[in-house]
Formats: structure tokens, sequence, C-alpha cells
């Protein structure tokens, strides 16, 4: 009897605003990076998720997401390079000429960039596919290393991080998540580790990564050139000029060539220069691209 | 009977919508959710201020529905005066979706002011939003959002985000239905896009103009010489230009009209 009291005693309205439960989360004093994300009244939410926001599937899909990349990281003697483009596409639009797909993941580098040349503690993961899902998975990647950090009282390994990462993807699999990242640290426990990461739930260590619709270029110019002995200012030459092969030849890539160096005492910024002046600079100075001509 | 039969097999081949009852099972009927009400956005930031303008016709396909829905809103102040706010959000895409975004993130900056006993800085309603968007990454908000205010220093700042949360800061953005109309004018005349600056050098050793924040009368011009550029050549632009100043003296709201054709 209470049971059918209660069933219509409720007003017929009373689920039209918040519940009480996202009133919780409104209030909750940190901004919960959680695990709860709403799903659309259907059967089968990622043909839905898929039919909106795939624009390779179906092009004249209604949302467009930012997509698009070339990213490297290779391992050498003095720690790891990691170079990135900056454009993001959305169908043929370009969305952005200047992301930041480098992310820092670590409680002490969650800042913008500053501008000293000291290095910052921490690990660096890049972004290609989709930049939301990069950007936020990295953040909750970072929130993770934190508490890792204050439970443990030592910072995490680059093993251990790529793991909470790809159990993460692996999870998710199947949901219409896209990213290939890496991560990049230097441990006491491991010295320099790169990891490769994608929303299948794959995880590879290796030394040498390119990932994006760039990556096969990348590769060309990093395999002809590369040796571990490579001194810093080769290595980053290195990685800049894979990076700009690949803003030349693929549509998706472009914009400013942004480089990172890893080291045992954290990371450091060298530069996010624009592609331009840089490009004419290899042909005109050294020779290469040949295939343009110089004359205006 | 024969008739009955007859009337049923017309009603197949005509293809009423009322005649597609005869599949057995669970059906899945379309579920589609959102409309494109059309209409653009901007936002230009300077050394200490920034600027957020919309046009405020709302559409569905070539329907006009109306020639006064703001897309630009204050977030965080009084309810009707909009007083007390410091933060200031635009939305396009989908009208409904642009208004449940705001109302969402307007009750944040609010809990977070009663709780903390200061108002939310312009960095973390950012990154709050960039969650909240992502909250409904398997189904989207339809909106492109720009979210602008002042910086700790006192800068203008301005962040851009795509429908499920990915965010960055920049100087000027451009969204909505005549973002590929204004976004390239605005990398001209703000960043100085393949502008370089006379007799600096011949040829490939020319030297390009580098960019400058810009001062609020500039800026000011250049958001209504986009709109009215924009109304020229797109048909979801129209009506009246609304834009939004924000300064440390507070929020300035102006309105201009728009050709209404």
């Amino acid at each position: 009897m209470d049971k059918i009291v209660a069933q219509y005693s409720r007003s017929a309205h009373q689920n039209e605003f918040y519940s009480e439960q996202e009133q919780q989360d409104l209030t909750e004093s940190l901004p919960p990076l959680s695990l709860k994300f709403a799903l659309p009244p259907v059967d089968n939410s990622s043909a839905f998720l898929r039919a909106m926001t795939d624009d390779h599937a179906n092009p004249s899909c209604p949302i467009k997401l930012a997509h698009g990349t070339t990213t490297l990281a290779f391992r050498f003697q003095g720690g790891i390079i990691v170079c990135t483009d900056s454009r993001a596409t959305a169908g043929n639009w370009i969305a952005s000429q200047t992301v930041k797909k480098v992310i820092p993941v670590s409680r002490l580098s969650r800042g913008e960039d500053k501008a000293t040349n000291d290095p910052t503690p921490g690990l660096l993961g890049t972004m290609a596919g989709g930049a939301a899902d990069c950007q936020y998975w990295l953040r909750y990647l970072s929130q993770q290393c934190t508490l890792h950090e204050i439970r443990h009282k030592r910072r995490i390994t680059v093993a251990a991080a790529s793991k909470i990462l790809a159990n993460l993807t692996y999870a998710y699999k199947g949901y219409g998540l896209s990213m290939g990242t890496m991560l990049a640290g230097v441990t006491p426990q491991e010295g320099p580790a790169l990891y490769y990461i994608d929303s299948d739930g794959t995880r590879l260590p290796g030394n040498l990564f390119c990932v994006g619709s760039g990556q096969t270029f990348a590769y060309g110019v990093l395999d002809a050139n590369y040796r571990y002995d490579l001194s810093e200012q080769e290595a980053l030459d290195l990685g800049r000029r894979a990076i700009l092969a690949a803003m030349h030849r693929d549509a998706y890539s472009g914009g400013f060539i942004n480089c990172y160096h890893v080291k045992e005492e954290g990371w450091v910024h060298h530069g996010f220069d624009d592609m331009n002046p840089i490009f004419w600079k290899t042909k005109l100075d050294r020779g290469e691209f040949s295939n343009v001509t110089s004359e205006l | 009977m024969a008739s009955l039969m007859d009337h049923q097999a017309r009603g197949e081949t005509i293809g009423y919508s009322f005649s597609e009852h005869t599949a057995a099972g669970v059906k899945q009927h379309g579920f589609y959710p959102y409309t494109d009400n059309g209409g653009s956005t901007l936002g230009i930031t300077g050394s200490d201020f920034a600027i957020l303008a919309g046009d405020t016709r709302s559409t569905s396909g070539y329907n006009i529905n109306s020639r006064m829905v703001p897309k630009v809103f204050k977030i965080g102040g009084d309810d009707e005066t909009g007083e007390g706010a410091n933060i200031l959000l635009s939305v396009v895409g989908f009208a409904a979706d642009g208004n449940a975004l705001k109302e969402r993130l307007d009750a944040v900056v609010k809990m977070y002011k009663y709780q903390h006993g200061k108002p939310m800085s312009v960095s973390a309603c950012a990154q709050r939003l960039s969650t909240i968007l992502y909250q409904k990454r398997f189904f989207p908000y339809y909106v492109h959002a720009i979210l602008a205010g002042l910086d700790e220093e006192g800068k203008g700042a301005l962040y851009s985000y795509d429908p499920v949360g990915s965010y960055e800061r920049e100087q000027c953005r451009a969204a909505g239905a005549a973002a590929s109309l204004i976004m390239p004018f605005l990398d001209n005349q703000v960043n100085f896009k393949n502008q370089y600056i006379p007799g600096s050098g011949e040829g490939h050793a020319l030297e390009a103009k580098k960019p400058e924040p810009l001062p609020q009368e500039t800026v000011k011009a250049l958001v209504r010489d986009a709109f009215t550029s924009a109304v020229e050549r797109h048909i979801e632009v129209g009506d009246n230009l609304q834009m939004m100043i924000i300064t440390k003296d507070g929020i300035q709201e102006v309105y201009h009209p728009l050709k209404k054709d």
C-alpha cells in the first residue's frame, strides 16, 4: 500500500530539474573529473555518437570535432625529444593553428609554460586524435599522478602512469574515444622512458614513435637520420625537420613546430615556432625541398 | 475483405507514414535531438579588456524564428540585472543546449562564490567549462562556446571550445555559421597574418608584422565590420549585433542594428 501511495504521490515533473545527485555535484568544491558521463536515450549510443560526430563516415555530420596531427617522440643519449605540429581540423576547416599538443602531466607542471629555462619536473603527454579526449584524459591522468605522489611520497613511474591511461582507454573501448598519445618522462627507477597508448587500449614501450595523420612522413625523415648517440642540438633539429616534412606533405598538419626536451631534472621547452620561415630557411640555406620553386 | 487487402497493398506502395507498422519486434526510431539555430559569435581581447559579440537572429532551416535571441551571457551575476558578474559566455549552435550549458556554468560559478567567498577566476572557470562539456562526451552539447573575462594580471582573456570541451586560450576567435567568413578576416586584422613590414627586405627576406594588443575602439570597429560583412554573405546572420565589453570597471552591453533581410 505504501508503495502504491509513494508511486502516485510523486509529482509528475519532479525529475525535470537538477536531481539530488546533480545538485550535490554542483556544490562539490572540486570540479569532478569523474567517470560519469551522460548517455543518449537510445539502444546503441556509440552508433548515435558516430552519426552525429564522425565526419569520416558521414561528411555532413552536425557536430565536427577537432582532429588531425603529426606528433613524434624519440629516446636518445641525452633523454627524450618530443615534437608536434599545432594544427586542429574539423572536416576541411582548420579550427586552429595554435594548438598546444604537448601536455604536461603532473602536479608540479600543471600551469602554463613559465619563461624560465629551468627544467620542470614531471611527464609529458602528446595529443593526437580527438583534442578533447586527449586534454580531458591527460588532465585525469595528472590528477591520478598527483594522488599517487601524495600516497606513495614519490613520483609515479612512466610505466605506471601509462598503464593507468591504457586501462582507462581499454575500459572505454567501443565507446568512440579517439586518441593516440605518447607519454615521456625520466624517472630514477626507469631512466628515460617512452610509451605509446591509444584509444584501442594499446600500450607499447619503445625508442621512437610518430603518431597521427602525418606519422608516415615523419617516420621517413626520422628513420633515415636517427642515431642513439645524437647530440642534444642534433636531436632537436632532427625532430623539427621530421615535423616540417610532415607539415609539408600532410594537409592535416601545419602551423607551428612545438619542441620539448625531457631530461633527468625534468622537461625544457624549446620553442613554438612558425613553420613558414623555418621551411624557407631549410630550402634556401640547405637546398632541401627542391621540388618547391623559390621564384616569386 | 478483398477491398481491405487491396487497400493495404496500395498503402504500402504509396508509403504513408502510418503504413509502416507491419515490421514485427523492437524497432529503433530515428533519434535526432539537435537543431542548428544558426547565428555567429566573435571574441577579441586587448591588453585590459575583452569583447564578446554575437548576432541576435535565431533560425531553423530557412525560417527566421526570432530577431532578438541574445547569444552572449553574463556568468555568475544576478539573474535579472547580471550585476556582479565577471565572466562572459557566448554559445552558438543549438540554442537549447546553449541555454542549458549557460545555466549549468552559472550555477557552478555561483556555488563557487558562496563556498569560497571570492569570485571564480577566469582560468578556473575555463577548465570547469571544459569538464562540463566533456561530461556529455557521448551525447554532446551541440554548441561552440567562447568564454571571456580578465585574467589575474588584468589582461583580457579569451577561451574557445569545441562541442566536447577541448579548449585553448586565444587572442581572437569566431564561431558559428559565419566563422569561416569572419575568422580569416580576424587572422589578418588582429594577428596580422600575411602582413609584412614595407621596406624591411626583398622577397623572402621581407619581415612579418608582429601582432600586438589593439586599442578598444579599434577592436569595436573590427567587430562591427566583421558582422556587417558576414550579414552580406550569410543568410543565418543578421537583425542585431549584441556586444559585451568587459573591463576592470565592469561589463558594458551595447546593441547595434544589422540588416533585417
